[in-house]
Parts: structure tokens; sequence; C-alpha cells
């Protein structure tokens, strides 16, 4: 059962929350995670991103298929796995009550370390995450980005071969996700193989080797960034805006413009190899839009490709 | 049992060694009004008529293990409700330790671990008074404790399954209360009309509370209470496992 050098290896995984109303939440996936590499779920609400990520953290068992992790089968050895593993979960599961220090320390101790080692881990991980001088704030008194950070401080206090992250930085400002960016680069040229889903394009092309899109339940597509994007979509993007009352017509006159139109409901996606060329066309076809940009193809727009909706609303 | 259990004993001790002295005050004084207000308020009154039902002891003597066990009973329902339905949510204890080895079943032994320490603990505090004033014996402490497990037992396994608070509150009214007063506590249960007599049997705290009287069938007490606690073990790694790994 053990797939070639894969740490983390899905085969028909599927998820069925009883009802009722029965729902198939994860509906027979496949999915192969390397030893080093960043893997990323990428998908809108409802998709199945959290399921997955908690089937593979074995707090949720599957409904069906196969799931082994680290080489274990994931229904059996729970706790074998769990030991290796570091888990951040979508929601926070930090005691408000107990001071920064002390979450850590609890957190430890399920693990079965030693106070002193924790201690001696709790010196590196606050300033990993620069919660240093909140050593001894409680929880309930930092905001919801540094719970976050420690929330994620706080799963490394096992030293995990494998890290789950599901949706790390959603609610942090930008310079806090720029940071915890480079900071999970780091954990991962240590040799941490990390898991992550994030609703955000540029993390997911910043941060992941590869990438599953999930759609209702399932995986739409697979590979690293770029080979997505050379795959679904064009090299270029021409992106029209008009006045509302103008926008369905436009949407008329531009048919046939590059090679496909996307019509979203504030403007008009032209996929096109050449931006400039696809604008002066448009220009021949008497459009005049309040603002015309060219630009380069993105996940966004692989996303959009594939399921016909843009991923953040 | 487990080691893991350990862990989560770990976690409600070091809660309690910030948090004891407020805690200790609410579980002990609370009992120490009533036998102060009914051993020796009421007592005098119910002394002078000399009631047969008090087989010659004092009401004193009668109401200190009574007490002693309805505390037990407030005990389990107090430990086994709230905490553990504030754990199971979203952003409770229970949640985070589900993510590393523990296992739901260990979360369960280790808290009800840490309850049976409190029951222990606080037992023996009230009892430490009772025998000051020579209301009771040192003999009725395990009573108490089965019976704070008896209760704790099985709350836990509900409160752990329940999403709304509203439920354990009518459990305390509808079922907790009524066993309060009807189980020998206040006064003793052959005094009941006829076929109330015949129900107390099938209340826990009224083999609780005759345990800690030291009175009755005492291997049927002990085995009502602990024929709840295995029960309500069994219900709860089940119920445990399905709230925290759904
Ligand atoms: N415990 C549960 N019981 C029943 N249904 C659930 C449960 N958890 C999730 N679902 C359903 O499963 C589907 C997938 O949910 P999931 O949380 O995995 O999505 P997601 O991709 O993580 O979404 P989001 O981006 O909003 O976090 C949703 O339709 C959700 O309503
Ligand atoms: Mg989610």
């Amino acid at each position: 059962m053990n797939h070639t050098g894969a740490l983390v290896s899905a085969r028909g995984l599927t998820k069925i929350y009883e009802g009722p109303p029965e729902h198939v939440a994860v509906g027979g996936i496949d999915f192969d995670v390397r030893r080093g590499e960043a893997f990323g779920f990428l998908g809108p609400n409802g998709a199945g991103k959290s399921t997955t990520m908690r089937m593979i953290g074995c707090v949720s068992p599957r409904s069906g298929g196969e799931l082994t992790i680290l080489g274990h089968d994931a229904a059996r050895d729970r706790r074998t796995i769990k030991a290796r593993l570091g888990s951040v979960p979508q929601d926070d599961t930090l005691d408000t009550e107990l001071t920064v220090e002390e979450n850590i320390l609890i957190y430890g101790r399920y693990f079965g370390l030693r106070r002193d080692v924790i201690r001696e881990r709790t010196d590196r991980l606050l300033e990993f995450a620069r919660l240093t001088d909140k050593r001894a704030s409680r929880v309930q008194d930092l905001s919801g980005g540094m719970r976050r950070r420690l929330t994620i401080a706080r799963s490394l206090v096992n030293e995990p071969d494998l890290l789950l992250l599901d949706e790390p930085t959603t609610g942090l400002d930008p310079q806090a996700r720029h940071l915890l960016w480079e900071r999970l680069f780091r954990l991962k040229q240590d040799g941490v193989t990390l898991i992550l889903t994030t609703h955000y394009m540029d993390e997911a092309e910043q941060l992941c080797d590869r990438l599953a899109v999930m759609d209702g339940g399932r995986i739409v597509a697979h590979g690293s960034p770029r080979e997505l994007i050379e795959r679904y979509v064009t090299r270029e993007v021409l992106e029209l805006r008009f006045p509302l009352d103008r926008h369905e017509q436009a949407a008329e006159k531009a048919r046939g413009i590059g090679e496909r139109i996307e019509v979203l409901p504030d403007r008009l996606l032209c996929y096109t190899s050449d931006g400039e060329a696809a604008l002066e066309e448009a220009g021949r076809r008497g459009l005049d839009p309040l603002t015309a940009l060219v630009r380069r193809s993105g996940l966004e727009d692989v996303f959009l490709t594939l399921t016909g909706r843009t991923l953040i609303e | 049992m487990s080691v893991p259990a350990v862990h989560e004993f770990g976690y409600w001790w070091h809660r309690y060694r910030r948090t004891w002295r407020g805690t200790a005050v609410i579980s002990i004084a609370n009992p120490l009004l009533f036998v102060t207000a009914l051993g020796f308020g009421l007592g005098r009154l119910v002394d002078e008529r000399n009631s047969a039902y008090l087989h010659g002891g004092s009401y004193l003597a009668f109401i200190g293990p009574g007490l002693l066990a309805a505390s037990a009973m407030q005990m389990g329902f107090i430990h086994g409700s709230g905490p553990v339905f504030q754990s199971a949510r979203v952003g409770g204890n229970y949640r985070a330790a589900v993510t590393t080895p523990m296992e739901p079943s260990d979360i369960f032994t280790g808290h009800l671990l840490f309850t049976a320490f409190r029951a222990t603990l606080d037992s023996a505090a009230i009892l430490l008074v009772l025998l000051v004033f020579g209301a009771a014996s040192p003999a009725a402490l395990p009573g108490a404790v089965l019976t704070a497990l008896a209760f704790a037992t099985p709350i836990s396994a509900y409160a752990v399954s329940t999403d709304r608070p509203a439920k354990l509150s009518a459990l305390f009214r509808f079922v907790i209360m009524p066993l309060y007063m009807f189980s020998g506590t206040f006064f003793p249960a052959e005094q009941l009309p006829g076929p109330l007599r015949a129900l107390v049997w099938l209340s826990p705290l009224w083999h609780g509370t005759e345990l800690c009287r030291g009175s009755g069938p005492i291997v049927i007490h002990v085995l009502v209470l602990l024929a709840l606690i295995v029960a309500g073990y069994l219900a709860g790694r089940r119920s445990y496992t399905r709230r925290l790994t759904a």
C-alpha cells in the first residue's frame, strides 16, 4: 500500500458526513505528497479542504478509500502518526485562559515531552513567532494574528516531520503574512514537509511546489503552479471594465476577441497570447472600456477556467 | 488505563493550581452553611421530638453524611457538565488535545481522573469539618468519591455530545434537584409514602447517602454506583470519540 516515496498517499479518499441530510464532503480523491515538498489544497468555501486536512491529521475518520501517512494507515496507527505531525487547524484551539507559554507547555506535555525540553524549545518557538515579549500574556489579550502565530509555533513543539496548515495566514496582516511565508520556507529547507490550504493565489504561488485544486469535494486539477497556468490558460489576460449598464452589451461585442472570453459580474476577461493585440482589436470593434489592463495569467485564471467561478468572492 | 490520560489530568491540574482557593471556598462553604443551619438550627427542633426514624441518633449525625453525599453528587454534576461541554466546543481544550497523540478515550479518562481527585480533596475537606462537629465518620470518604463519580461519568458522557448548555441546566433542574430532595438527605427515606419508598432504590444519590451513613446493604450500594460508573465510562468512550473525531 506504500506508494513510492510518498509521505502522504490517498486513493479514492472519501468523507461522507452522516446526515440527515447525508453529505459527501470529499468524493474520492487521489494525491501523493512527497517528502520535503510544500503541497497545497486550493479551493473555494466548502470545497472539502479542511475535511481532507482533518483526515490527514487523524482527527476525522475516512468513510472510504485509502490513506497512508508516513508509512502508516491513518485508521490504524493514529497515535504513531500524530506523534510526528504538526497541526494548525482552521479554527484556533488555544486555551484563552492560559498564557502563551503555558499553551505551549500543555501542548508539549500531550506529546509526552519532558518539561525542560519543552521550556528549552519554547524560547526558540516564541522567537520564531515573534512573540517573545508576549510570553507571560494571557491568550485572551492577544490579537487574532498573534494567536494564529502562536498556534503555528505551538504546532512545532514536537519537531514534526509533516506540518498541516489549514489556512495559516487568514486573518494576518500583509507584513505578518510575508513573515510567515519566510518562516515556512525556512522550515521546508530544514526538511519539514508542508501541506497547506489557502484561498490566496499569491500564497499558493509563493509557497507551494505542487497544488491540488479542489471544488465540490473533488480534485479538478493538480500540478505545480506553473504547470497549471500553462496547461489551463493562455499567457496573458486582457481585463476590461465597463459601466454596469453597458456591461452586457459590451460582452456581446467582445465575443471572439482572443481565445476565450470570461464574463464576470464586474468585468470581462479575454484570454489571449497577446494582450496588446487584443486591446487593439477591442478598440477596432468600438469598445470603450472605463479601464483596460493587460496582465499575465495566474492561478486565479486557472481556477476560473476550471470551475467557472472566481475564488475570492 | 493508558498513560496519555495522565497528560489530560495534568492540564486540569495546571488550571486548578491557579484557581484552587476560589473553587475550594465554593465547593466547601456551601455544604457547611447547610450543616450549620440544618444540623444546629433545624436539628434542635427535630431532636426535641425524638423521632423514631432517627433510631435514637441526633439530627446532626443524620444530616452530616447526607450532606456529604449530596455535595458529592453536586461535584459530579459540576465537573462533569460545564467543563466537559466547554472543552468539546470549538476553541476548547479537547480540540487541541485530539490533534496530538491523545485519543478521545485518553482525554475522557484523564478528565475523569481529575474529577475523582477533586472529589476526593473536596469531600475530605467537608468531612474534616463534619468530624469536628462529630457529624460523620471518616469511613464515609470512599462512599462520597464513588457518589461523585457515579454522577460525573455518565454526565460527562452526555455533556460532551450535547450542543446546548440549556440541556445541562435542564438536567440539573429535572434530575439532580429532585434527587437532592428525595434521596434521604434531609429526612429518612422510610418517611416517604409507600410507592415512593420503593422508587428511592432507583436514586443513585440514595445509595451514596446510605453508603456514607454506613447503613443498609453496603455491597449493593457499592455495586449500583459502580454499575453507573462502568456504564457511563463505556458510553463516554463512544460519545467522546464520536464528538471529537467527526
Ligand atoms: N462536521 C461536519 N458535519 C457535517 N458537514 C460538514 C462538517 N464539516 C464540514 N461539513 C461540510 O463539508 C463540506 C466541506 O467542508 P470543509 O470544511 O471541508 O470545506 P473547506 O474547503 O475547508 O471550506 P472553507 O474554505 O470554508 O474552510 C461543506 O459543505 C461543509 O458544510
Ligand atoms: Mg476550511
